[in-house]
C-alpha cells in the first residue's frame, strides 16, 4: 500500500520542485548554524545563493565520516540542545562514534519514513510486528518501532536475544512481521530447522531486513526457511536510521524517501558525479532534518540507481541492493568492523606482529569470525604453552570489549601469513556465501 | 498553480530577495512567516507584476508571468489583497467592490459582475447591510473584509493577501481568519503572508519562513507550530536562558 498518497507519488517536476525548496532552506540552516558546514562552504568558496537546482548540488564539498567523527558529540548539531528530543550513537568503535540528534519534526519525519517502508511491504494494523534489532543507543529498534506504531500494528519490541527466544515470542505471540538484520533471519531459520519447527506453522508473512548487505540468494532461502515475503531496507544513523529506502511490493530495488533525502552517485575516486545508473558511492543530503543536517554525505556504500518508473506507482526512484564498500568495513551480526580496528587492538597487545587476517565464515546460519595473528619471534617465551594461551585470551577479550564482536583467535607461526609484496595484503577473508 | 524558483528582486541596489524558491498546490492555504523587512511584500508584489523579478522564475498555472503584465496577471486569476486595505475611502462598499470586478464589467458582463457581488454579500453580511456607506467610515476589520471582497470579484484562482491582520483587535482577526480558511471552499487557493503566525499557522496547510530574503524553513503548520526557532521568533513563547553546552 501506498502510505502517502501524495509525496510517494508525485511527478517527477513537483518532486524537484520541493527537493530545490527544502535544499535551499536547509543550505541556509547549515550555514548559520553548524559551523563546520560555514568554515567548509567558506574555505570552498562556495556561494549558497548560487545553488539553484538539484544539479547545482555538486558544488557543495562533502561531508564525510571522519568530519562527523570530528564533531564528536554535538558540533555538527544544527540546534541547540534543549531542542533535541532523542540521541542516537552509531557504534563508534574506531575512535568516537557518531552522535546524532533528533527535534520533534525530525522524529516525526523518521517515524513516516520507517512507516512508508512497512505500509510497501504490505504491513497493516491487523499485523504484530516482531522488531529484533537492538533497542539501544542504534536506530534500528526505535526506527521501526514507531513507524510500526503509526500503521497501527502491534509490536513487540522483541530486540536482540536468542534465536529460541525469538521463536517463542514468533509462535506464542502469533508474530506476522519479522524485522531484523539478514543474518539474524538466517540465524532463525536455521534454529526452527534445529527444532523441526515448520515455519508453515507459523504466522509469519512479511520479514523486513536490512542494516546489512545481503543477496538475492539469501532472500530466496530467507523465503523458503520462514515462509515469507521478504523484503530489503537501507538506512544509516548518519543520514537518519532505517527509512531512507525500502523495497514495495515488487522487490526491484528501494524506493528512496527522495522528498527527505536527495541521493546522488559518485565516483569514489575522482569524485565526480556520475549519471545515477551507473555503480558507484551513494551520496545523500538530507533536506528535511532540522537537528542533524547533513550535506552531501559520503556513505560507503557501492550501489546504482534505477530511474525507470515502478510498477507499483511511486514516482521515487529506486536504488539496487548495496554491492560493495568504497572501504574495508565488515558486516558481522549486524555489527560493523573496519580491520583497522582489529589492527589498533593487535598493536596495544605486546607479542604479536602486525599480521593478521580476518576469516569470515557461515556456521549454521551463524556469522563467525576467526582472527589469525603472527605472534612476534621476540615473544619471550613463546614455546611456553600458557603464555600463549594467555595471549590469546588477551586479544579474544579486547575484540569483544571494543568491538561487541566474539572472535576465534588463532596464534600462528612467525612469517607464516602470506604477503603479497607491495600489494594490499588480503587481509579479509569473506567465506560466506551471501 | 504557483511555482517559484530561485527568485530575486528589490529596490535600487536593495537586494531584498535572495532567490527564494516555494510552490502552492490548488486548493491550498499557504503562510509565508516572517518578521519586519524579510521580503514578505517584496515578494507578493514581485508575483503581482507590480515589481519586476531580477532573476528566477514564476509560474502560475505552468505559465510563466514573471514578465507579465500586472492587469493580465489579474486577468490569470492571480490577485492581491494588498498590505493595509487600500481602500477607496470617499467610494461606497457596493463601489469599492464593484472595481473589483472591473475587467469583467469592461467587458459588459453586468450579470456576472451582481452575481459575483451576491456572492461576496453571503460571505460577509455585515457587507450587504452597509453596501452603500462609504468605505472611509468602516471599522479596521470591515475594511479588511472589503478588501478581500474586492479581490475576490476578480473571480481569481489564487489570492494572495498581505498581512490581513494588521491593525485589527484580536477578534476580529479571528473573524477574519475563519473566513479566509473558507476560501478553499470556494474553489481558492491562498498565499498569505503574515507576522500573526499563530493565527494564521491554525488556518494554513503549509508555511514558509522567511528570514532576509531567503527561505530558511518549510514544513506544514503543525511541522511549523513545533520548531523552536518559530515558536521563539514568531509564536513569542519564552525561553529561559541558557548555557549551551559546547
Amino acid at each position: 500500500m501506498i502510505l502517502d498518497q501524495n509525496y510517494e507519488t508525485l511527478p517527477r517536476e513537483e518532486l524537484e520542485q520541493l527537493q530545490v525548496e527544502r535544499l535551499q532552506s536547509t543550505l541556509y540552516r547549515v550555514y548559520r548554524y553548524v559551523s563546520f558546514y560555514k568554515q567548509s562552504f567558506d574555505f570552498n568558496a562556495v556561494n549558497i545563493e548560487k545553488i539553484k537546482s538539484i544539479q547545482d548540488l555538486a558544488q557543495l564539498p562533502f561531508t564525510t565520516k571522519e568530519d562527523l567523527r570530528k564533531s564528536y558529540p554535538y558540533d555538527m548539531f544544527a540546534v541547540p540542545l534543549r531542542d533535541i528530543l532523542r540521541i542516537h550513537s552509531t557504534s563508534g568503535t574506531t575512535g568516537k562514534p557518531i552522535i546524532v540528534g533528533y527535534t520533534k519534526n525530525d522524529l516525526r519525519h523518521w517515524t513516516d519514513c520507517t512507516a512508508r517502508l512497512l505500509a510497501a511491504a504490505g504491513v497493516t494494523d491487523h499485523d504484530v510486528v516482531q522488531i529484533a534489532f537492538p533497542f539501544n543507543l542504534f536506530t534500528g529498534g526505535f526506527g521501526f518501532h514507531q513507524g510500526a506504531e503509526q500503521i497501527g500494528a502491534s509490536v513487540i519490541p522483541s530486540s536482540t536475544s536468542t534465536a529460541e527466544k525469538q521463536i517463542m515470542i514468533m509462535r506464542d505471540f502469533k508474530t506476522t512481521v519479522l524485522i531484523c538484520a539478514p543474518s539474524y533471519a538466517v540465524n532463525i531459520a536455521s534454529t526452527l530447522e534445529e527444532l523441526q519447527i515448520h515455519a508453515e506453522s507459523l504466522n509469519l508473512r512479511v520479514g523486513l531486513f536490512g542494516a546489512e548487505p545481503w543477496s538475492e540468494n539469501l532472500r530466496a532461502q530467507l523465503e523458503a526457511g520462514l515462509h515469507i515475503a521478504a523484503l530489503d531496507n537501507y538506512g544509516l544513523t548518519e543520514v537518519i536510521g532505517p527509512g531512507v529506502a525500502g523495497e514495495c511490493e515488487h522487490k526491484q530495488g528501494m524506493h528512496v524517501n527522495e522528498d527527505h533525502f536527495i541521493v546522488e552517485v559518485i565516483d569514489p575516486k575522482t569524485l565526480d558525479p556520475l549519471p545515477l545508473a551507473q555503480e558507484g558511492e551513494l551520496v545523500f543530503t538530507t533536506i528535511t532534518k532540522e537537528g542533524f543536517p547533513l550535506v552531501r554525505y559520503r556513505t560507503g556504500d557501492i550501489s546504482s540507481l534505477i530511474e525507470e518508473p515502478c510498477a507499483c506507482g511511486r514516482t521515487l526512484r529506486r536504488m539496487h541492493r548495496v554491492t560493495g564498500r568504497t572501504d574495508d568495513l565488515i558486516f558481522i551480526k549486524g555489527q560493523k568492523v573496519f580491520p583497522s580496528q582489529i589492527e589498533e587492538i593487535l598493536l596495544e597487545v605486546e607479542g604479536t606482529a602486525p599480521h593478521y587476517r580476518i576469516i569470515l565464515d557461515r556456521q549454521e546460519g551463524n556469522d563467525t569470525m576467526e582472527v589469525q595473528v603472527e605472534i612476534l619471534e621476540s615473544f619471550p617465551a613463546f614455546d611456553e604453552l600458557k603464555n600463549l594461551e594467555r595471549l590469546r585470551d588477551t586479544i579474544t577479550r579486547k575484540i569483544e570489549v571494543v568491538l561487541g564482536v566474539e572472535a576465534k583467535v588463532t596464534l600462528v607461526e612467525p612469517r607464516s601469513l602470506l604477503r603479497d609484496s607491495g600489494a594490499k595484503a588480503r587481509r579479509v577473508v569473506d567465506n560466506r556465501t551471501l | 498553480m504557483l511555482k517559484i524558483r530561485n527568485l530575486e528582486a528589490g529596490y535600487g541596489k536593495l537586494r531584498v530577495l535572495k532567490g527564494i524558491s516555494l510552490h502552492v498546490s490548488p486548493g491550498e492555504i499557504v503562510i509565508m512567516i516572517g518578521a519586519n523587512g524579510a521580503g514578505k511584500t517584496t515578494l507578493l508584489k514581485t508575483i503581482s507584476g507590480i515589481l519586476k523579478a531580477r532573476a528566477g522564475s514564476i509560474h502560475f498555472e505552468d505559465q510563466s508571468i514573471s514578465t507579465v503584465a500586472m492587469e493580465e496577471i489579474v486577468n490569470r486569476g492571480c490577485v492581491l489583497v494588498p498590505e493595509g486595505r487600500q481602500l477607496f475611502d470617499t467610494l461606497s462598499i457596493k463601489d469599492n467592490l464593484t472595481l473589483g470586478a472591473y475587467l469583467l464589467a469592461r467587458r459588459g458582463k453586468r450579470r456576472e459582475v451582481k452575481e459575483r457581488l451576491e456572492e461576496i454579500y453571503e460571505l460577509f453580511p455585515v457587507l450587504h447591510e452597509r453596501q452603500d456607506q462609504l468605505a472611509g467610515t468602516l471599522s479596521g476589520g470591515e475594511q479588511q473584509m472589503v478588501a478581500i471582497g474586492r479581490a475576490l470579484m476578480a473571480g481569481p484562482n489564487l489570492i494572495m493577501m498581505d498581512e490581513p491582520s494588521m491593525g485589527l483587535a484580536p477578534l476580529l482577526v479571528e473573524k477574519i481568519f475563519t473566513t479566509i480558511a473558507r476560501l478553499p471552499e470556494l474553489g481558492k487557493t491562498v498565499l498569505l503572508v503574515e507576522q500573526n503566525a499563530r493565527a494564521s499557522l491554525d488556518i494554513a496547510d503549509r508555511g514558509y519562513v522567511l528570514e532576509t530574503g531567503q527561505i530558511v524553513l518549510s514544513g506544514t503548520s503543525q511541522e511549523l507550530l513545533d520548531n523552536h526557532d518559530v515558536q521563539r521568533a514568531y509564536l513569542g513563547k519564552d525561553y529561559k536562558r541558557i548555557e549551551e553546552l559546547s
